[in-house]
């Protein structure tokens, strides 16, 4: 597996996606039971809404107030897009930004809620740990969401 | 890069000594994390501020190594904007003045 690219650039500008049928069906589940957590405003999802200011909460929580709703729909929309495409072969250059975007979510929230450390990627996964499956999915979102990156940035000019 | 002038101009003549405190500017500050993934930062410092891919890459590793950098600055109001694009992408940013 760590050979494979599951995302490639194409020539017309687009992206070509390989993934198998229980990897397209592991991002829906993740991205339904993401959406649920946004939209219910869950302490879990804490991280994806950091405090602007870190030495001023009443400066913090005016950000909040003020930018809450954007960042949210914007997450959202993202999840809707991930849906949307889950099946697809072929993704455009906004819909796999929305991959990006929702994988990176996705990875925030399941590595606070595993306690994640730098550590984590220089060491096999032991798996008399009661996090091992949940470490194991962690490990492939960060595969998956590296190769969108790497298909993105190479659109990127050089310099 | 061009950078517009949004601070007002100001009519009356400064005051001698220390600088006012509203005159200093504000800095937009990324903090280290173990999950965004290297790669990523880096194309997202290039997509929000424009920066080249070498720029972005010494923010980046400033952030990995030392745990924070300072990616942008200006008046408040243009840092908000930075950390909410930030906040969008995930990243761990604030503002706090200079």
């Amino acid at each position: 597996m760590p050979f494979r690219r599951p995302v490639t650039p194409l020539r017309d500008g687009g992206y070509r996606l390989r993934l198998g049928e229980r990897e397209r069906d592991a991002v829906s589940g993740l991205c339904d039971e993401l959406r649920d957590l946004v939209e219910a405003d869950d302490e879990s999802v804490a991280r994806l809404f950091p405090a602007a200011y870190g030495d001023d909460r009443q400066a913090s929580e005016e950000y909040d107030r003020l930018v809450r709703g954007s960042l949210t729909s914007g997450r959202l929309e993202a999840l809707r897009i991930v849906q949307e495409t889950v099946e697809a072969e072929r993704l455009d250059h906004e819909q796999l930004e929305a991959w990006c975007s929702a994988l990176n979510d996705l990875r925030l929230v399941l590595g606070e809620r595993l306690g994640v450390t730098e550590e984590l990627y220089e060491t096999e996964i032991d798996p008399r740990d009661p996090r091992a499956a949940q470490l194991g999915l962690y490990t492939w979102l960060t595969w998956l969401q590296g190769s969108v990156v790497d298909a993105l940035a190479s659109r990127l000019p050089d310099r | 890069m061009a950078q517009t002038i949004e601070a007002p101009i100001r009519i009356e003549e400064p005051t001698a000594g220390e600088e006012r405190r509203e005159d200093r500017p504000w800095i937009v500050i990324v903090w280290n994390d173990p999950v965004n993934l290297m790669t990523y930062v880096t194309l997202v410092f290039q997509k929000l501020f424009g920066y080249s891919r070498a720029k972005a890459e010494t923010l980046m590793l400033q952030v990995h190594h030392e745990g924070k950098a300072i990616v942008s600055s200006g008046t408040r109001e243009k840092c908000e904007l930075d950390v909410s694009k930030l906040h969008a992408a995930g990243l761990w940013a604030t503002l706090t003045q200079d």
